[in-house]
C-alpha cells in the first residue's frame, strides 16, 4: 500500500513539472527575459513577483517555469542517448558473451572508474558549452551504468526455457532479442531511466552552474544558480527558489524510480 | 589471501589501460585541430605546424596513444600550458586540500548516515523509518553546490558564525583553519549521508531477520547487546565497501564544493584550467583522478576481503 503512494506521490511531482513545462506561456506571470527596471532585486511578493526579481529585474517565478522545459528536454535527451547506447552494448555483451563482452565490458568498467560528474565536466570543456552538447555529455556519461545493467538482465533471460524453444525452433538472433530479450528488460530499463532522470537534472544543473552547460540567457535552473551565486548577500531569494526546483523535481523522479524498483523488480532492492 | 590480494591486483590492470585510452579519446573529440585551439586564432601557419610536431600530432593514431601511454606510465601526465609546469606537481600541491575535504565530508557522512540507518532498521516501518528513507532520497536529489550556497547564507552572512570562503590562516591558530572546512565538509558531506543511511538499513534489517539473531533473543540475551555485539557488527561489513565507493565520488564533488568556496584545491584547478583553455591539465586531473579512484577501490575490496570471514575463509591456506 505504502508503495502505491511512493509511486502515486513520485509521479504527482514529475507530472506536475510536465505541466509546467508544456504550458509555461500560460503559467508564467512575465516573460522570460523581460526587465522590470523598479524592481530590480525585488524581494518575494514585491511589485507583483511572486518569487521576486533577479539583478536585472527579470522574474523569478517565470523563468523557473520556463526553465522547467530545459530540465525536461536535457532530461529525456540525455537519459534516451544513455539508455539506447547502453541498451545496445548491454545486449550485445550478454547475449553475444566472449570477446565482445569482455571488450565493451572492460571498457564500460574504465568509464565507471570515472567519477561521473568529473567526466561530463572533461567533455564539456573539450567539446565546449551550449544545449547539445550537455546533452550529449551526460548521456554518453550514463551509458556504462545502462549496459551494465542491461546485460545482466539480458544474462537472465537468455538462458529461459522459452528462449531456448525459439532457438531450436530455429529463430533468428535479431528475432530472439526482439521478442524475447527486449520486452523483459523492459521493467529494467523503465527504473534505471527514472533514476537517472534525477542525475540528469542535477548534471545539468552543475554543468550549468560551472558556465558549461546552457548560456545566459536561456533561463536554465543551474545557469540561474550561477548568476545567484554573487548576490547571495543582497539576494538570497535569487539562490533558493531554482535549487528548490531542482531538490523537488529530482526528488521527484528518485521517489518515483524507487517506488519502481520496489514494484517490478524486488530482486534489486538494495 | 595472498592469493586473492594478487588476484584483484591484476584485475586492475585491463581497466587501467582502458582508463588512459580513455582520457587519450578525451582530447581527440576536440572539434578542429588542437594545435590550433590551443595556440590560438592569431598563431601563424609555422607555429601550429611545430606545435603539432612538438605534440607529436603528426604521427599516426594507435603511435600517439603507445606514446601518452609511456609517459602516463612513467609519471609524465604533461605541462599545463597556462602554468608552465608538469601537471602532475600542480595536482600534488592542490591534492591535500581536496584531500581534508573528502575526508572531512565522508567523517560527517559517516557519522550521520550510520546512526540514522541504524535507527531506521531497528525502528523498522515507523515515522523514524520513513524520515530517514526521504532524508536518503533528498542527499541524492540535492545539487551540493546549492546546498553549499544555502549553508553559506545561513550561517556566515545571516548568523556569522562560521567564515564563508577561502582557506584558513595557521597563524591564526587551529581554530581558524578548521572553521573554514565545517561548511564545505557538510555541503559535500550531505552527497554521501544518504546513501550510507540507505545501505545501513537494509544491510542491518537483512541481518536482523537472521536465524542467529532469533537464538541470541531465545538465550535471553540484552536487546542493547544483540543490537551492537551480534546485529551490527555484521551489518557493517557490506557498509565498509559503500564507504570506499563513496570516497571517489566526493573527490569529484569536491570540483563542485571547492567552486563555491572559494578553496585552492583540485576542483579549482580544473575549473580555472577549462575557462583557461588548458586542455593538458584538464586530461591530467581527469585521468589522475580515475587511477586515484581506482585505487581506492583496489584498497577498499582487499581491507573488505581482511575484515569479512566469508572470502577469508574460501582463500585459506592458499
Amino acid at each position: 500500500m505504502r508503495l502505491n503512494k511512493q509511486i502515486l506521490f513520485g509521479l504527482t511531482i514529475v507530472l506536475l513539472n510536465v505541466f509546467f513545462a508544456i504550458f509555461a506561456p500560460l503559467i508564467a506571470t512575465h516573460e522570460v527575459d523581460e526587465m522590470d527596471f523598479l524592481y530590480i532585486f525585488a524581494k518575494p511578493g514585491e511589485g507583483g513577483h511572486i518569487l521576486g526579481t533577479d539583478d536585472y529585474g527579470r522574474d523569478i517565478f517565470s523563468r523557473l517555469v520556463y526553465g522547467s522545459r530545459i530540465s525536461l528536454v536535457v532530461g529525456v535527451i540525455a537519459v534516451g542517448i544513455g539508455a539506447l547506447i547502453g541498451t545496445v552494448l548491454g545486449i550485445v555483451a550478454g547475449y553475444f558473451g566472449g570477446f565482445f563482452d569482455a571488450l565493451i565490458m572492460r571498457f564500460m568498467d574504465a568509464l565507471l572508474s570515472f567519477p561521473y560528474v568529473l567526466l561530463a565536466i572533461a567533455m564539456m570543456a573539450v567539446l565546449g558549452a551550449g544545449l547539445f552538447n550537455a546533452m550529449l555529455a551526460i548521456g554518453i556519461v550514463m551509458v556504462p551504468s545502462f549496459s551494465r545493467i542491461v546485460r545482466g538482465a539480458v544474462l537472465n533471460v537468455k538462458n529461459e526455457e522459452f528462449v531456448l524453444a525459439a532457438r531450436t525452433l530455429g529463430a533468428s538472433h535479431l528475432w530472439i532479442i526482439f521478442h524475447h530479450i527486449l520486452p523483459n528488460i523492459v521493467p529494467v530499463l523503465i527504473i534505471y531511466s527514472s533514476l537517472n532522470f534525477a542525475g540528469a537534472v542535477i548534471s545539468e544543473a552543475t554543468l550549468s552552474f560551472l558556465g558549461l552547460g546552457i548560456q545566459p540567457p536561456t533561463p536554465s535552473w543551474g545557469s540561474m544558480l550561477a548568476e545567484a551565486k554573487n548576490y547571495l548577500q543582497t539576494a538570497p531569494h535569487m539562490a533558493l527558489f531554482p535549487g528548490l526546483a531542482i531538490l523537488f523535481t529530482c526528488l521527484g523522479f528518485n521517489i518515483l524510480g524507487d517506488g519502481l524498483r520496489d514494484l517490478l523488480d524486488p530482486r534489486l532492492k538494495s | 589471501m595472498g592469493k586473492y590480494v594478487a588476484k584483484r591486483i591484476i584485475q586492475v590492470i585491463p581497466t587501467l589501460f582502458f582508463v588512459i585510452l580513455t582520457a587519450f579519446l578525451l582530447m581527440k573529440l576536440i572539434p578542429g585541430d588542437p594545435a590550433m585551439i590551443l595556440l590560438g586564432p592569431q598563431a601563424r601557419a609555422e607555429d601550429i605546424a611545430r606545435f603539432r610536431q612538438q605534440l607529436g600530432l603528426d604521427r599516426p593514431l594507435p603511435l600517439q596513444f603507445l606514446i601518452y601511454l609511456k609517459r602516463v606510465l612513467t609519471g609524465d601526465l604533461g605541462t599545463s600550458l597556462v602554468y608552465r609546469q608538469s601537471v602532475l606537481s600542480l595536482i600534488l600541491e592542490r591534492l591535500p586540500v581536496t584531500i581534508t575535504l573528502s575526508l572531512c565530508a565522508l567523517l560527517i557522512a559517516v557519522s550521520i548516515g550510520i546512526p540514522a540507518g541504524v535507527m531506521a532498521a531497528m525502528k523498522h516501518n515507523s515515522v523514524i523509518d520513513l524520515l530517514v528513507t526521504i532524508l536518503a532520497l533528498m542527499g541524492l536529489s540535492i545539487p551540493i553546490f546549492w546546498f553549499g550556497m544555502m549553508l553559506i547564507i545561513v550561517f556566515s552572512l545571516k548568523l556569522g558564525w562560521l567564515p564563508a570562503v577561502g582557506l584558513g590562516d595557521p597563524t591564526k591558530g587551529l581554530w581558524d583553519v578548521v572553521s573554514h572546512f565545517i561548511l564545505p565538509s557538510l555541503a559535500l558531506g550531505i552527497l554521501s549521508t544518504g546513501t550510507i543511511a540507505r545501505f545501513t538499513r537494509s544491510s542491518m534489517l537483512e541481518v536482523l531477520n537472521q536465524d542467529y539473531i532469533r537464538t541470541a533473543y531465545a538465550k535471553g540475551l540484552r536487546r542493547s547487546l544483540i543490537l551492537y555485539r551480534h546485529a551490527l557488527r555484521n551489518a557493517l561489513v557490506p557498509v565498509i565497501t559503500v564507504i570506499g565507493l563513496q570516497l571517489g565520488n566526493l573527490l569529484a564533488g569536491a570540483v563542485l564544493t571547492e567552486t563555491v568556496f572559494a578553496l585552492p584545491g583540485l576542483g579549482k584547478l580544473m575549473v580555472d584550467g577549462i575557462f583557461r583553455r588548458d586542455y593538458m591539465l584538464v586530461q591530467g586531473e581527469v585521468l589522475f583522478t580515475a587511477i586515484l579512484y581506482i585505487f581506492v577501490n583496489l584498497a577498499v575490496d582487499i581491507a573488505y576481503a581482511f575484515i569479512n570471514p566469508k572470502i577469508r575463509q574460501t582463500y585459506r591456506g592458499v
